[in-house]
């Protein structure tokens, strides 16, 4: 499983892998960044891989110089009954990630919740609103320099 | 900081949103208009604080467009904050009437995180408690169901066979709602034999309720022709959508986490995956009629195998220890102290660990820094999902089919909102 999922993104699309990890059973295979729509095309119309459903998009602040926020996608394949995650990183300066939702029409409200969470930009979405935060807040809030408990002021209040 | 300044006050956003041409509407010819209809957040077919807004043909619905977060608290953040033990009451709060089946679903991915390895006992109360809150959970959504469309009745029936479910829980951890009842390793108390008397009168009566309910509403004209071809999800747009669970089932599609990624000690039970092609909002209501009797009869599986032996993992530097030990001898006393101050110590990486939940799939992705607070937690909702194929099931739809879709989805909007 390792091997082919691995092995076919090399072999149709070279360049695109940059790493791949197990932990704990769990498959994961950073991509190039600008690379995912392809690879995740060429993942679900494997005849043997098929991963043809998105089961989350998420992103990860890891608060680091370089590649800061790790957008991740998580994979299953009906036939196969199995896992992968596709992982791209980053960079705080271009926070921009060309979308899937022409790969998977479900990843839709996930790329938007990682907007609304992230900031992170889906170049291509079709309807990159915020997802649960209000439209005029300004912030987000699962970045880890936003505080916990929230910035005073962030949303606006009746006034006196 | 964002300056609002007067201009901004006077003309407030609100305002210019009911300038916007979409809810004015001109009739000119009442039958050629189209008309924008806002349906919640309060609103008591949408199942908490969902908001649609609808685009109307006279009554036929051509577009929706479900708005969430009313009920966002934000848990993803609060995880950040807390220790892996701390979350636990958290996990609650996602779906409400399945609290049990989310504290074992996180503890599961903790302890896949952490490797710990789980006694036999507490694997198989674990998967009574998650059957039992399937059941409940279905029950409810079976219930309000038939009350959407405008048969009251089932739903007091429902909700009285969910209150012996309840009253099982109230025995098993002192709570009804929410039970914050698995522990990492283990379980909060042990399964004890007033639950097993309990269980069985409920297994006992179970199928005949059930059976009652089955014939109420099947033969039921009015609720099978609002429900029949209503709200139709195909096999290939929910694969698509990505949607878990019933719905999935419903369309056609098999799967069920419970048999495809095996957990807790599915593998060594018997049970059918139940499915039906038919995708609407009948074929819902009966999948999760079928897998009530399923979970009924994994139930009775369950409890004639339950072994013996702890409810507890003996770790002490990951699971914490019994509070009687913890009163009475100094070294469990330090490790319960250590754990509560610093948590447990998983190692460096990432897990993500889906269980099949009564909405869907629910899954926690963990990234773990080493320390004893996850460095991000994301919660994978079945609701959320679920929610977002609501547009293609709606398209074409009249407009008091929404609330009988809404009701076949069964969106709990606590664990949609996160």
């Amino acid at each position: 499983m390792t091997r082919s999922v691995v092995e076919t993104l090399q072999a149709r699309l070279p360049g695109s892998v940059r790493g791949s990890a197990e932990f704990r059973g769990d498959l994961t295979v950073v991509v190039r960044r600008e690379d995912i729509a392809r690879a995740g095309e060429i993942l679900k119309t494997d005849p043997d891989l098929a991963f043809d459903m998105v089961i989350d998009v998420l992103g990860v602040d890891m608060y680091r110089p370089e590649e800061r926020f790790e957008v991740v996608y998580n994979l299953y394949s009906l036939k196969n009954r199995e896992y992968v995650r596709l992982k791209v990183l980053v960079d705080e300066r271009d926070l921009t990630v060309p979308t899937v939702t022409g790969v998977w029409a479900g990843s839709n409200w996930h790329e938007r919740e990682t907007y609304d969470m992230f900031g992170i930009v889906f170049t291509g979405h079709p309807d990159l609103r915020r997802m649960f935060m209000p439209d005029e807040f300004e912030y987000f809030p699962l970045r880890k320099d936003f505080p916990t408990m929230g910035i005073p002021d962030s949303l606006p209040l009746p006034r006196r | 900081m964002p300056v609002r300044t007067a201009e901004d006050s006077k003309k407030s956003r609100i305002l210019s949103a009911l300038e916007d041409q979409d809810t004015t509407v001109i009739l000119d010819d009442p039958l050629e208009n189209e008309m924008i209809l806002n349906m919640g957040p309060q609103h008591p077919a949408t199942h908490g604080v969902l908001r649609l807004l609808v685009r109307l043909d006279g009554e036929t619905v051509m577009a929706v467009v479900p708005e969430l977060g009313y009920l966002h608290r934000g848990y993803e953040k609060i995880a950040e904050a807390s220790t892996y033990h701390e979350f636990i009451p958290h996990t609650d709060r996602l779906d409400y009437l399945s609290p049990i089946a989310n504290n074992v679903a996180y503890c599961l991915a903790v302890e896949k995180l952490a490797g710990i390895e789980v006694p036999e006992r507490a694997n198989y109360i674990r998967v009574l408690v998650c059957e039992m809150s399937r059941i409940a959970s279905h029950l409810v959504a079976a219930g309000s169901m038939a009350m959407d469309v405008g048969a009251l009745t089932v739903l007091l029936w429902t909700f009285r066979e969910r209150e012996k479910i309840l009253d099982i829980y109230d025995v098993l951890c002192g709570a009804r709602f929410t039970t914050s009842y698995a522990r990492i390793g283990g379980l909060q108390q042990d399964w004890d034999d007033r639950c097993t008397a309990m269980l069985e009168r409920f297994l006992g009566e179970f199928r005949g309720d059930l059976a009652e309910v089955e014939k109420l509403l099947g033969t039921n004209r009015i609720f099978v022709d609002r429900c029949e071809n209503v709200g139709i999800l195909t096999r290939g747009d929910a694969i698509a959508m990505g949607i878990t669970g019933p719905i999935l089932r419903a369309a056609g599609v098999p799967r069920d986490l419970r048999r495809d990624k095996p957990y807790l000690v599915y593998d060594r039970l018997d049970f059918n995956v139940v499915t039906l092609d038919e995708g609407d909002a009948l074929a819902r209501f009966y999948v999760r009629i079928g897998e009530m009797k399923e979970s009924a009869s994994i139930l009775r599986q369950a409890l004639d195998a339950l072994p013996a032996g702890p409810y507890r993992a003996d770790e002490p530097k990951k699971v914490v220890p019994r509070k009687d030990r913890i009163y009475t001898r100094m070294e469990e006393l330090i490790q319960d102290f250590m754990l509560v101050n610093m948590g447990i110590d998983p190692p460096v990486g990432e897990i993500y660990q889906g269980v099949e939940s009564s909405k869907g799939e629910l899954g926690f992705y963990i990234v773990s820094d080493g320390t004893g607070h996850p460095w991000r937690m994301k919660i994978r909702s079945p609701s959320t999902n679920n929610l977002s194929a609501l547009p293609l099931m709606l398209k074409g739809c009249m407009i008091s089919d929404i609330v009988a879709v809404i009701g076949s989805v069964d969106p709990v909007m606590g664990e949609a909102d996160k």
